[in-house]
């Protein structure tokens, strides 16, 4: 059951400079777990110390915010791509 | 690091403080905290005189210390330095003492206080080497974007929400930009921005570019002070989309303070939005210091960012110097164009009609005192977003060419010859 993660710029260091990634996750928050897993340190630059989403990071299912869907708990099927991705100014 | 690099001295996180070298890059690898330039003030105290500044061509960059590019500015040198009208007949209206408009709807050369903005990302962008330009925008800085790039001989890629007004989109296209239109909302074209921005090694203003691009905004700031007679105003009125503006004018008051080229003085600096896209007004009136992100559906549509990147800043500047938000419908904002048009002969796209809306209310509910003086930041020019009263200001009277109809037409009334 892949999902496929797309690594921003910041995070590539950890990543070994991949950009996409697959989990097996079924959930947002076992997503972060599972890449925690195999590129240690991701998870504190996502989550803050009271393990939610850090302000200036946005996470997507497709094409919609988790914050519209159910944040952490938002669930994942085959074939979903999730973006990671800072908050961007205005314009 | 240290040559050629003006008065700049780092980038720097706003979250975590760590400090970056200053090239194109917006955001701190461990936090994702924005990055912000940070100054050596003991050298600018040195060069930023009152005298000095009054002695430099009108434009923003008579403040060039203060806005971060390490050499002389290479574009946008006459932007800025648009008028402080004071207006007098929509204070009387409004219920005010004294009212002042920094006017940016006539801003050199697109008609929008992004120019300010985009002449120091772009001047930035050539020191860094790049040579073509990007913006995610909705609307005012695609505009600025495309007009600047073309004067300074740069490649640009604009990227707009595809239901943009037709002024927005002809006023990028007829300077020969490539003009991509997003079918979503701007924060769905700003992630696909921040997706292309690292990949395609263009300058993307607010992207990689933002730390630079940012601070152009406080140049709208130091003008207020100078033009006031070298003064911080008491209260501020802001339109917010991702709040950058209203920090960054902060900024401007704070920085002229500590410069000693004003005295410190109690200042008040209020937010606008349209109640179709509020997620700050409605943290700050609910006593939050962070938002909930929403959908937009507003005629302000350079407001529409439903995900306000310095949302949680401008509602702590809000907090700290004790500002107010509030929130205008689409009908208010409607009469407010037209109440600023009809008093001070200005026309202001829908974003100043946000503006000139919340100022009405804040004064109205005294959090404004009526005995104070204000100005209002009008950021974009009404010709860009005439869709958005078209059918709402009235309709020509047509008559024939003949002096019987036009008598029949509007009588003696206005009639002040015998």
């Amino acid at each position: 059951m892949a999902k496929k993660v797309r690594i921003p710029t910041p995070l590539r260091k950890l990543t070994n400079n991949e950009e996409v990634v697959e989990v097996k996750a079924e959930t947002i928050g076992d997503a972060i777990v599972e890449l925690q897993s195999r590129y240690p340190g991701i998870k504190e630059r996502l989550v803050d110390d009271n393990g939610e989403v850090r302000r200036f990071v946005n996470v997507y299912v497709n094409e919609d915010d988790i914050r519209f869907l159910q944040n952490q708990q938002t669930p994942l099927k085959e074939g979903d791509e999730i973006s990671i991705i800072p908050a961007i100014a205005g314009g | 690091m240290e040559k050629h690099e003006g008065f700049m001295r780092a980038l720097k996180c706003r979250e975590c403080g760590r400090e970056y070298p200053l090239t194109a890059n917006h955001v701190c690898e461990f936090d994702f905290g924005p990055l912000e330039v940070v100054y050596d003030y003991e050298r600018i105290q040195r060069s930023l005189t009152r005298t000095a500044i009054q002695s430099r061509p009108k434009s923003m960059w008579r403040f060039r210390e203060l806005l971060p590019v390490a050499n002389e500015p290479t574009v946008g040198l006459q932007v800025g330095h648009t008028p402080l009208v004071k207006a007098e007949r929509l204070a009387k209206r409004l219920g005010i003492r004294e009212l002042w408009i920094k006017n940016d709807t006539v801003n050199y050369p697109s008609l929008s206080f992004k120019d300010r903005v985009v002449s120091v990302a772009l001047s930035r962008a050539k020191e860094l080497g790049f040579t073509t330009v990007a913006c995610a925008s909705t609307g005012n800085l695609a505009n600025s974007v495309a007009a600047n790039a073309a004067s300074a001989g740069l490649k640009a890629y604009v990227f707009i929400p595809s239901d943009l007004e037709q002024g927005k989109i002809l006023n990028s296209l007829i300077y020969g930009a490539t003009v991509i239109g997003i079918k979503g909302h701007y924060d769905e074209v700003n992630r696909l921005c921040a997706e292309i921005a690292g990949k395609f090694g263009w300058a993307f203003v607010n992207v990689n570019m933002r730390p630079y691009y940012a601070e152009g905004s406080k140049s709208m700031g130091y003008e207020i002070m100078e033009q006031l007679g070298w003064q911080i105003p008491k209260h501020t009125v802001v339109c917010m989309a991702s709040g950058s503006l209203l920090t960054k004018i902060q900024k401007s008051y704070q920085e002229f303070i500590k410069l000693g080229l004003v005295a410190e003085t109690d200042y008040k600096i209020h937010g606008a939005q349209a109640t179709g896209c509020s997620p700050i007004s409605t943290a700050q009136k609910a006593g939050l210091d962070f938002f909930k992100p929403v959908k937009p559906n507003t005629i302000a549509k350079s407001l529409a960012i439903g995900t306000p990147a310095d949302g949680f800043y401008a509602l702590k500047v809000m907090k700290e110097s004790g500002g107010a938000a509030e929130d205008v419908t689409d009908d208010e904002i409607r009469e407010s164009i037209r109440l600023l048009a009809e008093c001070e002969g200005i026309f202001a796209e829908t974003a100043g009609g946000v503006t000139v809306g919340v100022a009405k209310k804040l004064i109205a509910s005294g959090k404004i005192s009526p005995d104070d003086s204000a100005v209002l930041c009008i950021t974009g020019n009404g010709l860009k977003t005439m869709d958005a009263v078209n059918g709402h200001v009235g309709v020509p009277r047509e008559i024939k060419p003949s002096l019987r109809e036009f008598e029949a037409l509007v009588g003696t009334e206005d009639k002040v010859v015998a």
